[in-house]
This record gives structure tokens, C-alpha cells and sequence, in this order.
């Protein structure tokens, strides 16, 4: 990192020097326009968050009978902030040793040019739209883990996560977390496989030839060097799978109740799919009462990256 | 005015080809302008439908429709503005129909409010083996609540002599957004089968449990996706599935517009928020004992003014109306909507309302 600046202020006093230390009119203009871009970012996060605030207000102060379900609002979001957490973390689960291992194999396993195209195939997974991926998971993901999820309800029963009875339609939380996990395995692999692949040659070979094997050399050079990218990325698809609306909605049975239970037709539902769902026929304090639950969801989004900074922050003292 | 009427659906019977009634009873001379509705996503195919065919046949006139839901459409209507007319799976309730009222009365008109739109709801499942199915009102409301759990239950077997039924597990489907299929189906449990279905109808599923799907085709998709399952959609796209028949009085009727139509016919009036001289609310009948009745159906409503604050509004609203419930307009939504047309009864008593407008 220091090596970096270094660098960039030699390259800065030369150019100064080239140009008779004066700032040319271009870099002002583009030092001026980098400036508007930034804070124009800023304020547009800044209006959302107030758009939501102020528009949260009615439904805070409202008459529960008024809200949906005639329930308090905490009440009403606090089950779907449930299931928004629950959703994305099993994405997670499902997504980040996937992503792992198909970076591992990109930046170190596969042969160059193999490695090539399958890099830009799983960035090309990134690109197909969500409710492709909705149509997926419930015309052939959902029917294709109807079996699976027989078997799970059978066999591992006596864990909670596969409390069965098994949906019949596999429209499930599970089914919905595999579909999320495959939208979100581009962010965590691209970012895991840029920071693999500058591993400390030094390092790897050094490794190697005392005598590590790949897998060795794999496990104690490139994993822990990498460790902070995949948290990062990690954190990256976890607020992509939080915000997740249109698959989810076509895809999950949802019944608003608070279950563990991964492999039944009745599953939490997650506060973007609610809003998705219950918009259309909304009004008045409803509406006030969906825009509030999804402040709940842009403060959970916030906190997750807020940890997400914290985990790199400290993981990046620690390797220095 | 009877006069008027007459001429009206003459013109539309003889004209074969579905020209609009109102465009050849000389309105469509000179139509211009625009008007906005919103509202229910139930008449949305049939507004599509009637929309375009009304801009065909008036072509310097533009009529739009969003659906933005029941609720928000009686909500924009009130609050006056650019939202001229509004479509909604209910009529407006105690609290709403001063407000409207209101709104009318603040351009020197009366509220019309006119049942535009029925269309019969099916039962759908997906149980093979199994081709016909018969119910009890009780039985598909202890289904929907999860009482009754395998399709060999002997309430089933009781609405289903000499049919094999097979002890597989029953998946009742429910909407898992807010939509008027759902409102009516509650209604037709909650007032066919009381001891049963306490909870009031609404659009929003009332009951935690059972699997759930977004929109019809998530329904229709759900239902077909697995073996047992049980779901509730317009009749016009239960194609491919089982449609369960429904008991009235003793014996078991299918889906078919003709029998909603004749249940509609012999609904009554609701008089507590039928308050004005061009509203007419109904209460379905879910509880008829002619064979020829189907009670599971949808009804859907059109809210308007006989008069707007400019005279284009009114003209053109009393002509888009008078297409709507004309026989061409019933028609076209059948095509394209596969509704119901509306009983020659309360066509009679919309043509009322609508000749009100602008006169």
C-alpha cells in the first residue's frame, strides 16, 4: 500500500515537473468532476435514508388497527427482518465455499486458458437478470429439489433446519437461499479470485518446495492472504442476497411466520418480498408501514457492511 | 332515458361485429380529450381490453387504466385530481362512501358507483389419479385451514362417492399478496361454510400456514408443481389443472360464466352502502340453492361522477362507461379476460346510473 503512494507522488513531482509545476486545466475539471460524482453518491444514499425516515413516521405513530394484520409495527417487521437474515444466510452458507473453491481453482488448480473462460462465465452469471433466475428456481430448481427435500425430511429429520414435512412444490427457503447463492457466487468468487491470484509467489513456491502439496501450500499461503477479500465478498453478496426482491418473491412460499425450518411450504418472509407482494394493493398508513419495514432493511444492509469493514480493517492489522 | 337504453343494447345486438354501442348511438361524434382511471388488478385484462377498443372507435380519444390495486384506486378517486374514474374488487365502505361522495359533490355531481365486472373463480388441484372432484363449502374451508390434512379423509370421500382417493398429503395454496380472488374466496367460505371460516373475508390471506404463491400464474404454477396440491384461481386459467366442482344446494356445479352470472342475478342489494341515487352496491349470493348458480365468482366495481369540473371529462367518462356495460363491452372482456357477462338486471340499473352523467 505505502510502496503504492510512494509511487504515485514520484509519478505526480514528475509530471509537475513536466508541465512547469502548474495544474493544467484538465486536471482541474477532472479533480472537480470526481469531487461532484462523490458527493453527488452521498447525497443520493443521504435522500433515500431520509425519503425513508420521513415516510416511516406515519406508520410509527399510527394506530396498530390501522396497520396490516392489525399488528404493532414491530410485530409486523420484526418476522420479516427474520426471514430477510434468514434467507441471506443461507445463501451465504451455500454461496462462499462454492465461491471459494471456484476461485481456488481459477487462480491456482485450472490450466491458464481453462481458467480464463470459466472466469468469464461465472462473471457472466452475474448479468442474468433476477426474475430469470425466479423463473428458474420455481419451473425447474423447485421441482428438481422436491426429491432432496423428501430425502432431507427422512433422514435429517432431527435437525431442525429439515423439521419437514417436505413442500411438495419445493418452493422452499431452502430452495430460495441455492437460487440466491448462485446470484450472488459471482461477487464473492471475482473478488476472492482477484486477491488468490496475488498471493506472494515468493511465498507459494517457497512452501512448495519444502515439501508442501498443492493443497498444503493452498491452506497456509494463499487461504490466509486471501482471508479478508473473502469476508469482504462475503459481506458484498450478503447485502446483494438481503436486498434480493423478485426471485424471492416468485420463488418462496411465504407465510410470514418465524421457522427455522428450511424444507416446508411455510417460510418466512423476507421484507423485500413483502413490499414486492403487498405494494400493489396498498394505501394510506399500509404503504407508511411497508416504506418503514424497509428502512429496517436499509439499516440491516448498513450494519452488515459496517461489520464487513470492521472484520477487513482488523484482518488487514493483523496480517501487517 | 328507457328509450335511450333501448337503443343502446338494439344497436349492439344487431351489430355483429362488435361495434361499441355508445359509437353508434352518436356519442362517439366528436369525443376528444383524455381520461385517467386506477385501480383493481383483476379488471386490468378487461380494461386493457376495453381501452383499446374504446380509442379505436373514438380516435381522438385517450382512456388509460392503472392498476394500481383495489385500494389505491378508491383512494386516487377520492382524493379527486386526474383520476377520473376507479376500478375496485369492493365497493366503497361506510367510512370511504361520504369522502367519494364528497369528491362528486365538489364538482356539482353524484357519486356513481356500478358493478362493471364478474368473473367466476375456480378451485384448482393437482391430485393424480384423480379427475373429478367434488366439495362441500365446509370441506374446502376445513382444507384451507390445514383441519382436513390427506385427500382420503372421509369429508372428501363423502363429497366423493366412488372415487378413489389416494392418502396423500393435501398442500391448500393461498395468494400470498393482497388480491380480490382471495376477498371473494373468503367471502364464499365465510358466509357458505360460518362454523368454519370465522375469520371476515379480506384480500390478504388471514390464516399463518399452507404454502403461498404471488400473482394467478404463481398460483396456477404452485398448484401444478406438486401432487396434493389445492389452490383458487380465475376460472380462465384453470386450463391443464383439476377444477373441483362446488356444492349448492344439492348438487355440484363447475365454474362457467353463465352459472356467475345467474348468481349474481339473484344477489341482492347491499343497502347499507348503496347511500345515493347511482350507487349500487351488491352482496353476492354464496349461498344459492339453483343448480344453475355458480357462487364462487369475482364482482368488480367502476366508481365515477355524473359530473366533472370539464364538460370533456363527463362526456367521455359517460361514454367509456356506457361501452363497459354495453353487451359489445361485456363481450370483449369475456374475450379477453374470460369474465362473465353481467346479468341483463343490473345492466339495466348501470344504464341508469351511467345516463345520469352529464345529464
Amino acid at each position: 500500500m505505502e510502496a503504492h503512494t510512494e509511487t504515485t507522488r514520484q509519478a505526480g513531482r514528475l509530471l509537475a515537473g513536466a508541465t512547469g509545476g502548474r495544474r493544467r486545466r484538465g486536471d482541474q475539471i477532472f479533480s472537480n468532476a470526481t469531487v461532484i460524482a462523490a458527493v453527488t453518491v452521498l447525497a443520493i444514499l443521504a435522500g433515500v435514508a431520509v425519503f425513508l425516515i420521513i415516510k416511516s413516521v406515519p406508520a410509527i405513530t399510527a394506530n396498530p388497527a390501522e396497520l396490516p394484520q392489525g399488528k404493532t409495527l414491530i410485530d409486523y417487521i420484526a418476522p420479516l427482518a427474520f426471514g430477510t437474515v434468514l434467507a441471506a444466510a443461507v445463501a451465504v452458507v451455500v454461496a462462499v465455499p462454492l465461491a471459494v473453491a471456484v476461485a481456488l481453482f481459477i487462480s491456482h488448480i485450472a490450466p491458464r486458458r481453462l481458467a480464463l473462460t470459466l472466469a468469464y462465465v461465472v462473471d457472466l452469471l452475474a448479468a442474468i437478470p433476477s426474475i430469470v433466475y425466479g423463473l428458474w428456481g420455481i419451473f425447474v430448481l423447485g421441482p428438481a429439489m422436491v426429491p432432496i427435500l423428501d430425502w432431507l425430511a427422512a433422514h435429517l429429520g432431527f435437525i431442525p433446519f429439515f423439521a419437514g414435512p417436505a413442500s411438495v412444490t419445493g418452493r422452499t427457503m431452502l430452495t430460495a437461499g441455492i437460487v440466491l447463492a448462485v446470484m450472488i457466487l459471482p461477487i464473492i468468487s471475482a473478488v476472492a479470485r482477484e486477491v488468490f491470484s496475488q498471493a506472494p509467489r515468493n511465498l507459494e513456491e517457497g512452501a512448495l518446495a519444502l515439501g508442501a502439496t498443492r493443497w498444503e501450500m493452498i491452506r497456509m499461503v494463499v487461504l490466509p492472504f486471501g482471508r479478508s477479500a473473502v469476508v469482504s465478498g462475503s459481506m458484498l453478496g450478503l447485502g446483494r442476497a438481503l436486498g434480493e426482491t423478485m426471485a424471492v418473491t416468485i420463488i418462496l412460499s411465504v407465510s410470514g411466520i418465524v421457522s427455522f425450518n428450511l424444507i416446508s411450504e411455510q417460510n418466512p418472509t423476507p421484507i423485500a418480498a413483502n413490499i414486492a407482494l403487498n405494494f400493489p394493493e396498498s394505501s394510506g398508513v399500509q404503504v407508511n408501514a411497508l416504506i418503514a419495514s424497509g428502512l429496517v432493511l436499509f439499516g440491516i444492509t448498513l450494519v452488515v457492511n459496517m461489520i464487513a469493514r470492521l472484520i477487513i480493517s482488523r484482518a488487514n492489522k493483523d496480517t501487517e | 332515458m328507457t328509450r335511450k337504453w333501448w337503443l343502446v343494447s338494439a344497436a349492439s345486438g344487431v351489430l355483429a361485429l362488435g361495434v361499441a354501442a355508445c359509437g353508434s348511438s352518436g356519442s362517439s361524434s366528436g369525443l376528444s380529450g383524455t381520461i385517467a382511471g386506477a385501480g383493481s388488478s383483476a379488471q386490468q385484462a378487461a380494461q386493457e381490453a376495453w381501452t383499446a377498443k374504446f380509442e379505436d372507435q373514438n380516435s381522438s380519444a385517450t382512456v388509460s387504466y392503472d392498476a394500481i390495486g383495489s385500494g389505491g384506486g378508491r383512494d386516487q378517486f377520492i382524493a379527486g385530481g386526474s383520476t377520473a374514474f376507479a376500478g375496485s374488487d369492493s365497493p366503497f365502505d361506510s367510512t370511504e362512501l361520504p369522502k367519494a361522495t364528497k369528491r362528486c359533490q365538489g364538482s356539482g355531481g353524484q357519486l356513481v358507483e356500478i358493478p362493471d365486472y364478474i368473473s367466476p373463480i375456480a378451485v384448482i388441484y393437482n391430485l393424480s389419479g384423480v379427475d373429478s372432484l367434488q366439495l362441500d363449502p365446509v370441506t374446502t374451508a376445513k382444507i384451507f385451514r390445514g383441519q382436513i390434512t390427506t385427500w382420503n379423509d372421509p369429508a372428501i370421500k363423502a363429497d366423493n362417492p366412488g372415487v378413489s382417493l389416494p392418502s396423500t398429503r393435501i398442500t391448500p395454496v393461498h395468494r400470498s399478496d393482497d388480491s380480490g380472488t382471495t376477498a371473494n374466496f373468503t367471502d364464499y367460505l365465510h358466509s357458505a361454510a360460518a362454523s368454519v371460516w370465522t375469520n371476515d373475508p379480506d384480500g390478504t390471506w388471514p390464516l399463518s400456514g399452507g404454502e403461498s404463491a404471488a400473482q394467478t400464474s404463481g398460483m396456477v404454477q404452485a398448484v401444478k408443481a406438486g401432487d396434493g396440491t389445492i389452490g383458487y384461481a380465475d376460472a380462465s386459467q384453470a386450463q391443464g389443472l383439476g377444477v373441483a366442482k362446488v356444492k349448492v344446494g344439492n348438487s355440484y356445479v363447475a365454474p362457467s360464466a353463465q352459472g356467475a352470472t345467474n348468481d349474481f342475478d339473484q344477489s341482492k342489494k347491499d343497502a347499507s352502502l348503496s347511500q345515493g341515487k347511482y350507487v349500487i352496491a351488491y352482496t353476492v349470493d354464496r349461498t344459492p340453492t339453483s343448480s344453475s348458480s355458480y357462487p364462487l365468482l369475482l364482482v368488480s366495481y367502476l366508481m365515477g361522477c355524473t359530473k366533472y369540473s370539464s364538460d370533456t371529462t363527463t362526456k367521455l367518462v359517460k361514454a367509456y362507461f356506457n361501452y363497459i356495460i354495453s353487451s359489445a363491452g361485456q363481450q370483449d372482456a369475456a374475450s379477453n379476460a374470460g369474465s362473465a357477462p353481467l346479468p341483463a338486471g343490473v345492466v339495466k340499473e348501470d344504464q341508469t346510473a351511467v345516463n345520469a352523467i352529464g345529464s
